[in-house]
């Protein structure tokens, strides 16, 4: 995650509480979700953003798991992210991703 | 639950952008407090 969006999410915590806020991502391969996913829950893991060494413990999901898209408007959701659905395998991320949460 | 939390919308440009993400979730009643698109390789 680039430094300048991890700022925004620290200052963020700090003004909201973490345990206020829910990360949402858009990735399109699975293999970005686990570091997204570190970096709001353990901290950053390359050690050099914002975010080293910050546990913020956030909740982290992908928009098409199930948790988000079912909140998601009925028109919304077919204009918007049907087609992603169809290209973006979700099912890996998801399984990254409940790790992530269970271990908060 | 992700219901009741204010949200951080981390999109990604070859995946679902932030714009969309946020735009879905207020369109649910949700509250985002910030949206961005990252550029993954």
């Amino acid at each position: 995650m680039n430094f300048e969006n991890q700022g925004v999410i620290k200052r963020l915590a700090d003004q909201y509480g973490p345990e206020n806020l829910a990360v949402v991502l858009g990735n399109g391969e699975a293999n970005g979700v686990e570091v997204f996913a570190e970096t709001v829950t353990q901290g950053d893991p390359s050690f050099a953003g914002p975010l080293a060494g910050v546990a913020l413990k956030i909740p982290v999901y992908h928009v098409l798991e199930p948790e988000v898209v079912d909140v998601v408007p009925e028109n919304l959701r077919q204009e918007k992210l049907e087609l992603s659905s169809m290209v973006i395998d979700v099912e890996p991320m998801k399984q990254v991703l409940q790790v992530a949460r269970e271990k908060l | 639950m992700i219901k009741g939390k204010k949200v951080i919308a981390i999109g990604e440009r070859d995946g679902v952008p932030g714009p969309v993400i946020a735009e879905c979730l207020e369109g649910a009643g949700m509250e985002v407090v910030f949206q961005a698109t990252e550029c993954f390789v």
